[in-house]
Formats: structure tokens, sequence, C-alpha cells
């Protein structure tokens, strides 16, 4: 019933808004104005542009200004300083250029409206006008370029040696980081080896995997260079971590890699931000089917000394799981155990993981629910 | 020849010989086939923006019941009234492939290269109207195809419309990469094949069919920018057609040109060696230059319709080719930009920020020479000029954004954001969309001899022009506050809960304005019946398809093709010393301020240039030796 009313009342406006049309059109007839090259409504249409550029511009401006720390994140990485700086650089040099052209563009119109007794000027080159705005523009943008050039060839180059690594891999639909260990050595890995226990395709023969861990969460330590070594599962996916102004493709079959410094711990942000529930966050950003939008993990950033703290307290993947420790060839088992602080006991699952392992499973549950 | 082809048309002017098939549907006329193709467009566009609001709802009112919708969708709404996450990604690829290639390729170079290449520079068709013919069927049979594959069951290709492998690879990824992307491939591939056979007729007939004395340096800017539109597809579209293939084989035959070590669903492909970022390169090789083939004819449209409206000669017509011709070679060597953050090798986005930035100088040259042509002309504010005044701002707009992601450093937070959506929508999606609707308004009296209603046009126009803005400024914000894109909801993140409000704000905008958009509908649609007639030359425009009749038969020019003296440009042309002498103040004022392309010199004594006189002398010789020849 309700949907018929509503059916009806579009009907009759519409049925309005065309007699309107008709008697309209009628009058121009009779008036003769169809015929004129130019009528009232040349001025109206020039007026209307000036009209869009104050409130317009008035609004983008007010909007720029009053919400200002709505549209921008937090900054929590070295490099991330540059590329803001070059960010707000190049939005100083393209406003002032927007706003020349548009008041250029809008002002015109009322200037140079149609007016029978004036002849328009007769104006089709001129060579030092157009060498200008060629050789202007095109110093501008080499400043540009090189300032840009600059800080991408120092958030590209190599890492440093110190740096931590972590191992960062996307898959349908989560983010499953792996951490070296005390050895900082990474496992080897070869995506044939991959199984529900083995999500990563870690290789256990190699040693360097004993004392490797996969958190619940990324910690970062801060003010230390992280090296974020990337790669994917089934399909392309993007680390995303927008505070630390980090993005880098997650590439089935070629791993990539981005290193940067984050210099704000999660408690510093969260008082700067005075919001106590804060957490950074890392997305994905390259299209990876239905839970696309739902590939979050949180990053922890701790100082120094917690971090080592929490990673001291991590246990190895083979301690944690005994059918990743069956797959260590038996002549490197005893190893493995030193390194990876295995317990050899009948009752390998401790509480502790026990309690981790249910609190996964819910977790899992939760985000396959949200799907 | 002129009198074996006056001969030829005398037989054309008692029209109809061909039934209803032949003349409407079948024709090889290139009048016909671009009200064929704009007609196409205008559906295509309706659809696809269709599919927008559909999925803008889903992001300004995500808690909204959509269950009204299920009656269309089926099975993608769920039991709670729900749109499916999956089919979400399905509208978004479909919305941007049929906008890309359905509307803004063959909708806007269909139409105007088609209809303007023959009367504009004075040829009675197409070099090959049958080639011309298939490549309209071409194209509607891959339309259809796309159409049939939004009804699938298990939906259409969903990976976005650059169809990134492995995710548009593997049916296990996404149900969409199903039998969806297959139908999405053989269409693109029929596509292609229309694209082509229609570039290769616009491009022979602009070299081979010009009339007499229209010379490349007399073409109007119109023509240059569908040959430069149609050099492009030609050199790009095979290489999206050979990334198409290679990815058919992926699918079908076992292959890894694309795919190496993935484990999915349970089990780990035997493909190694392939690599997901060769399709990258090979899609934004014509990706990139995809982008202008949408706008350049956008532009060459506008630089026509402000040239003509500002009673003016274009300013810097050298330069606005130059910088055209820039424009298509740069683009070639521009497309790894799309890819800063893939892993490539840094060293090449190096080289790819210096090219991207580079082709920026051309485009800040075009946007200068149109503000020049505005300055001191005599505007008159035709619904044609509103759009491409309109189109010259979204230009500048989502122009001045590029020069952010064509910076690798900076693009590295902006790339795959809201930023991007912002900035594409605006400078190829609104801008080649102005230049469509602009075209339109302004070629109308030419396509169907009737004039659309200005005033109509005129709130078109305004609603349009300020809805778009509307609807993509803020996206600025969204992405500057790290907004990925193709999300289906972003309150998973704290970090992107906010702004709920803007985004309320860009839906009932982007609404608002679809439905301004049934004005134009309608504004099209009566005005082709009832519309008032059309006089011979209703803009005081130049070039020559204005020289034929009101409704021109097959053929076009009933009488000998008009031969061509000046260039498209001689508005509000001066009068020259000696005459301003001569005339009087009145008579000054009283003569026309447009001269037409097929006007001689000795005819304009009055406002000849000392250069232009001397030609005179040349006219009278080249009319003899035809006369002559005509004897013979
Ligand atoms: C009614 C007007 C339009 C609206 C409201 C609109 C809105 C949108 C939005 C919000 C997205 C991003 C969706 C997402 O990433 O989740 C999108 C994607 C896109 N739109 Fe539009 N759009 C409109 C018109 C156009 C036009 C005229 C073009 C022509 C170029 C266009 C081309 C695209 C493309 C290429 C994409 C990317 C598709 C993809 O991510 O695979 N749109 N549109
Ligand atoms: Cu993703
Ligand atoms: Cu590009």
């Amino acid at each position: 019933m309700f949907q018929v009313v509503i059916g009806i009342g579009i009907l009759l406006i519409v049925l309005i808004l065309f007699m309107l049309f008709r008697i309209g059109t009628l009058l121009d007839v009779v008036k003769g104005s169809g015929q004129k090259t130019v009528t009232k409504s040349n001025k109206v249409n020039a007026l209307l542009f000036f009209v869009f550029l104050i409130l317009g511009f008035g609004s983008i401006f007010v909007y720029s200004y009053v919400y200002f720390d709505d549209y921008n994140i937090p900054l929590a990485s070295e490099h991330g300083a540059d590329t803001d700086f070059l960010f707000w650089v190049t939005m100083v040099i393209t406003g002032v250029v927007f706003f020349i052209t548009h008041i250029l563009l809008f002002v015109f119109p009322m200037k140079y409206s149609y007016n029978e007794k004036r002849k328009a000027l007769f104006f089709p080159e001129n060579h030092k006008l157009e060498l200008i705005w060629t050789v202007v523009p095109a110093i501008v943008l080499s400043i540009l370029i090189f300032s840009g050039l600059k800080v991408w060839g120092e958030i590209t180059s190599k890492a440093p040696e110190d740096a931590e690594v972590i191992e960062v891999m996307g898959q349908q639909f989560a983010w499953t980081p792996r951490y070296p260990g005390a050895d900082n050595k990474l496992g080897e890995f070869d995506y044939r080896l991959i199984s529900v226990d083995n999500k990563m395709g870690v290789d256990f023969s190699d040693e360097g995997s004993y004392d490797d861990f996969i958190p619940r969460e990324i910690h970062l330590p801060k003010g230390k260079p992280v090296l974020f070594k990337i790669r994917a599962r089934d399909v392309i996916h993007s680390v995303f971590a927008p505070h630390f102004r980090v993005k880098m493709d997650a590439v089935p079959g070629m791993p990539t890699s981005f290193h940067f410094v984050p210099t704000k711990t999660t408690q510093e942000m969260r008082n700067e931000t005075e919001n106590p529930e804060f957490n950074y966050e890392l997305a994905c950003a390259e299209i990876c089917g239905r839970g696309h939008f739902a590939m979050r993990m949180i990053i922890v950033v701790d100082t120094p000394e917690d971090y080592e703290k929490w990673k001291s307290e991590q246990m190895s993947l083979v301690a944690q799981n005994e059918t990743l420790f069956g797959l260590v060839p038996d002549d490197k088992k005893e190893l493995a155990i030193i390194k990876g602080k295995v317990e050899v006991k009948e009752e390998v699952v401790t509480e502790s993981s026990e309690e981790e392992i249910i609190e996964t499973e819910e977790n899992l549950e939760e985000a396959q629910a949200s799907l | 020849m002129s009198t074996e082809d006056t001969m030829h048309n005398n037989e054309h002017d008692h029209e109809h010989h061909g039934n209803f098939w032949t003349t409407y549907v079948f024709s090889t006329d290139h009048k016909i086939i671009a009200k064929q193709f704009l007609i196409s467009g205008i559906i295509w566009a309706l659809l696809g923006g269709a599919l927008s609001v559909i999925f803008r709802l889903q992001l300004g009112f995500p808690d909204m019941d959509l269950t009204w919708l299920k009656p269309i969708l089926g099975e993608w709404i769920d039991m709670q009234g729900k749109l499916d996450p999956e089919f979400y990604l399905a509208l978004v690829t479909m919305h941007g492939t049929i906008m890309v290639f359905f509307v803004l390729t063959a909708g806007l170079s269909g139409t105007f290269s088609n209809f303007l290449i023959p009367l504009q520079i004075g040829a009675r068709d197409m070099a090959s109207g049958f080639m011309n013919m298939l490549s309209y069927w071409f194209f509607f049979v891959s339309g259809v195809i796309m159409f049939i594959s939004l009804f699938l069951e298990t939906g259409p290709a969903s990976g976005g419309w650059v169809i990134y492998p492995p995710l548009s690879a593997l049916p296990q990824a996404m149900s969409g990469s199903g039998l969806g992307m297959t139908m999405w491939l053989l269409a693109m591939a029929l596509f292609i094949v229309s694209t082509l056979l229609g570039g290769i007729n616009y491009i022979t007939t602009i070299i081979n069919l010009r009339t007499h004395g229209m010379t490349f340096t007399k073409l109007p800017l119109t023509i240059w920018a569908f040959f430069l539109t149609a050099i492009i597809g030609l050199l790009s579209f095979p290489v999206l057609l050979s990334a198409a293939l290679l990815l058919i084989f992926d699918r079908s035959f076992g292959t890894s040109f694309y795919l190496s070590e993935i484990y999915i669903g349970g089990e780990a492909l035997p493909n190694i060696g392939g690599s997901p970022i060769l399709f990258q390169h090979l899609f934004w090789f014509l990706g990139h230059p995809e982008v202008y083939i949408v706008l350049l004819p956008s532009l060459g449209i506008t630089s026509e319709i402000i040239a003509t409206n500002s009673r003016k000669p274009i300013f810097g017509y050298r330069a606005m080719i130059g910088s055209m011709m820039g424009i298509a070679i740069l683009s070639f060597v521009v497309w790894a930009h799309h890819m800063f953050v893939t892993g490539m090798n840094p060293f090449l986005g190096s080289i790819f920020t210096l090219l991207t930035l580079i082709i920026a100088i051309p485009s800040a040259v075009k946007v200068f020479n149109y503000l020049t042509t505005l300055w001191k002309g005599n505007l008159v504010f035709t619904p044609a000029m509103l759009f491409s005044i309109g189109l010259v701002s979204y230009f500048i707009s989502g122009g001045l954004t590029g020069l952010f992601m064509g910076n690798s450093a900076i693009d590295i937070q902006m790339h795959d954001t809201y930023f991007i959506v912002a900035h594409f929508h605006l400078v190829m999606g609104s801008a080649a969309f102005f230049g469509m609707l602009a075209g339109v308004y302004h070629w109308f009296p030419k396509m169907f001899g009737r004039m659309m209603d200005a005033k109509l046009g005129y709130v078109h126009f305004w609603l349009t022009f300020i809805g778009v803005y509307l609807i993509f400024f803020p996206m600025h914000y969204i992405g500057m506050a790290g907004f990925p894109r193709r999300y289906y909801s972003w309150t998973n993140f704290d970090t992107f809960n906010g702004f709920t409000d803007l985004n309320m704000f860009v839906s009932v905008a982007a609404i608002v304005t679809f439905i301004a958009q049934f004005i134009f509908l309608f504004n099209f649609f009566y005005s082709m019946f009832k519309g008032r007639r059309a006089t011979a030359n209703p803009w005081k425009s130049t070039t020559l398809e204005w020289t034929t009749p009101i409704n021109p038969g097959h053929g076009n020019w009933p009488g000998d093709i008009p031969k061509v003296y000046r260039w498209p440009y001689d508005l509000s042309k001066p009068v020259n010393e000696e005459y301003s002498k001569k005339l009087s103040e009145k008579e000054i004022q009283e003569m026309p301020d447009f001269i037409p392309q097929s006007v001689p010199f000795s005819k304009t004594p009055e406002t000849n240039f000392q250069n232009e006189n001397e030609l005179i002398a040349l006219e009278k010789e080249e009319n003899k030796a035809i006369v002559v020849n005509e004897e013979k």
C-alpha cells in the first residue's frame, strides 16, 4: 500500500514537471527567444559559475580546515615523515594551481559572457606565453620529481644489516607473521609443504626453523629498523599499515620486502590520540576475494626492552605443535629440542599453550562467522 | 570524379532504397552506426550507473535492509537483507568494466569518431562501411555476452576491472573467477576486435579521404584527437588481447604464465615459474593508454565546442596538436606507475615516476590553452559549452591529484585507497563523460535535425556538475584517511571506522546525480521526435559538417563535396587595415563573426591577412585546373 502511494506520488511529480516543461517551451516559441543566439540564461549561467566558485571553494576550504584531524592519520614511522612532507608540499603547489586556474575558469564566464556589441579578440597564438607555461610547470615538476625520487631511493634502499626481520604472509583471508627467533634466521619454506598444521610451509629439515615462532599479533620494537619479508600463499594481497606509511604487495611466487623504523609505541600513540583503545592495524590493500575487507591484524609497537621480553616469551613452532615437531628429521630432533625449547614429557601440552590454542580457535571461529 | 559523385548522389537524394534492416540495423552509413554506438553507450551508462548506486547503498548505508532488491539480485541478497560481499566485488568490477570499455571507449569514440570523421573531413563515408558495420556488431555481441554474465549463478567476473591473476585465474579463489571470468575474457576479446576494426577505419579514412584542400594542418582538433586515439588503440589493444590469451591458457590449459607457488583450496598447485607481475605489465601497457583513449576524444570535442562558443580561435592550435601527440607517445611509457608497490624493481619505479610527471606538462599546456581561449572571448553558454567548461574543471582537479599518485614515494600511502578512486573518476570518468555529453548536445542537431531543449540542458548540467563534485571530492579526504578501495565495509578496522556520515553523504549525492541523468534521457528522446527543428548551422560553426543539408542522406552532401580553403578557427577574425578604412562602423558590426572552412579567401578580402591574399591566386589556378579536368 505504502509503495503504491509513493509510486503515484512520483508519477504525479513527473507529470507536473512535464507540464511545466511544455508550458516553458510554448512560452519560448511565443516570445521567439528560441531563435536568438543568446538569451537571458547566458547571464544566469555565467553568474552560477561565479556562485559555484565562491560557495564550492568556500566549503572545501572550511571543510579541509575544520576536519583536518579526521583525515590525517597519525604518523609512526621515520620515512613516513618524509613522504608526508612531500605530500603536503605537493598539496600546497597543486592547491595554488587549483585555485588560480579555477578562479580564471569561473570568472571568465562572468567577465566575457556574450555581448552583441563586442567582438571576441582574435588571438590564435603567442609563442612567448606558450613557452612560459611549458617551462614553468616543467621546472616545478622537476623539483617535485627529484625530491620524490630521493625519498623513494632511501625507502627502497637495502635494509640495514641489524634490521629485525619479520616474515608476513598473506592468505585468504588473514595475515600470518613469522619471527626468526633467537638465531635471527628464518627457516626455509616451500609452498608444497603447506598443510593444515604447517600453514606457512616451513621446511623443518632446515635448522633455522626450530626457534621460529608465529605470534597472534605483530610486535615491533620502537626506534629499530624492521624488515618485512612479504609473500602470499594463494592470490595477491597487499600489506598496508597506514600509520607507518607502509604498503607492499604480497605476491605468490615472488617474495617482496619493505623496511621501516617505527617511531612511537602503541602506548605513546594512545596518549597522543587520547584514545586508550588505539591499536596499530595491518590491512589488505589489494583485492583478494570475498574477505578482502576483513584481513585485519593488530600491530603492537613496544619499547625495545618490552619487545625483547615479549620475544623471549613466545613459544617456537616445534614446541607449540607436536605434528610440526614430528616433521623434524630424526637426526635433528635433538637440535630442535634445544633450539626450540621443546618440553619432552608425555603430556606435551602445557597449560599455557592449551589456553592459547583454545583462544586461537575461538578467534578463527569468530573470523569465519564475520565473513 | 565530381560528375560521377554527383550522379551517385542524385540517386541517393531519393533515399530509402533499403528496407528497415539495411537502413537502420545492418547499416553501413557512418551516421547510423554512430547513433547505434551512442544509444548502446547510453544504455550501458545507465546500467553501469545503476550498479554503482547499488554498491554506494552498501557503502553509505551498511545497515540498510536491501530485501527490496531481492527481485533483481536474488540470492545475492541474504536472509538478513545484506548484500553478499563477493557480489559487492562483482558489482564494482562490472561497473568499472562497463564504464571504461563499453561507455567511454565504444560509446564515446564509436559515436563521435564515426559521426564526425567523414562529416568534418569532407568524405562521403568511412573508408570501409562494411568493416564499420562489423565493428558495431562485434561490440554488440560482446555486450550481450557481458550482460548475460551478470546473471550467472556463480556471478560475473569479480576480481576488479584489472582482473589480476591469480585471483582471476582460479575459480577456487572466488566464484566469479569461474564461468563469469571466462565470459568476461570472451566478451573483451570480441570488444578488442571491434575496436581494432573501428580504429583501422578511422585512421585510413582520415589519411585517405580528406576533401580537396583539407590538409592535416586544417583539420579540426576533434579529428586530430580521434586520429591519435585510434592509433593509440591500435597499438595497445592487441597487447591486452595477448594478456587475455595467456590468461585463458593459464585458466584452461594448465600453463603457468602468471601462476607460481600457489596453495589454495587445501592443495598445492603444480604451477611454478610464472609471474603475476607479468600480467600487470601487459595489462597496464593497454590500461594506461586506455585512459587517454577515453580522454582524448573528449578533449578534442571540447576544444571544438569551446572555440565555437567563445567565438574565438582555439588558442595555440599547433600547441594543442603537439600536446596531444606528446600525450599519445608518452602514454605508452608510463604504464608501470600503477605498479610502484608490486615489488617491481625500485629503479624502474624511479624511471616511471620521471616519465609520469613529464606527461603532466602537455596536459598543463592544454589547460592553459583552454583558459586563454576563454579569455576575452564572447562566450555563449549553450549546454555543450557548459559541459565543456565542466570538463576543464574536472581535468584540472583530477589532473592535479595525478601529481600525488605519479610520485612513487607519495604513492606508497595513497595507492589503492579512495584517493585514487577520486582521482580517476574526476580526470578520466567524469571528464570524459562530460566530453561525451557536450558532444551530444552540440551535434544533436546534426544527428537528428532537431534541437535539444536548452533549459533542460542547463538544469542537467548544474545538477550533474555539482553532483559529481559532491560525490568525488569527499573521496579525497576518505582516501587521505587511508580507506582502501574495493572494501565491502570498513567497520572491521578501528583506523577506518570514521567518516560514516561522509560516506552517507556521498551515497546520497550519487543517487541524486544518477536520477538527474533522467532529465537528459527525457530531453534526448523527446527532442529526437518533438524538438524544435534545427537550422542549418545553429551554433555558427566553421566546420564542414554544417554545410550538409539539415538531415544529410547517405553520402552526406547531395552535390559536390565542398573544398576547404582555411583552418577551422576563423572566428571573430578582425577586418584588415585596408578595409577598416573603407567600411563603416556599422558594416563592420554586421559582418558575421565566423568564416566557414569552405569559404575561399577570394570571398573575404575584408579579413584576409597579407599572406592569405597571396593564396587567392592559387585558388583561381586550382579552380581552372579542375574545370579543365572535368571537361576531359
Ligand atoms: C554515478 C557515477 C559513479 C559513481 C557513484 C561511481 C562510484 C564508484 C566507486 C565508489 C568505486 C569504488 C568502489 C570500490 O573500490 O569499492 C568505483 C569504481 C570504479 N569506477 Fe565508478 N562511479 C561512477 C561513475 C564512473 C564512471 C563514469 C567511470 C568511467 C571511467 C567509472 C569507472 C570506475 C572504475 C574503472 C572503477 C574501478 C573498478 C575496480 O575497482 O575494479 N565510474 N566507482
Ligand atoms: Cu585483500
Ligand atoms: Cu596510468
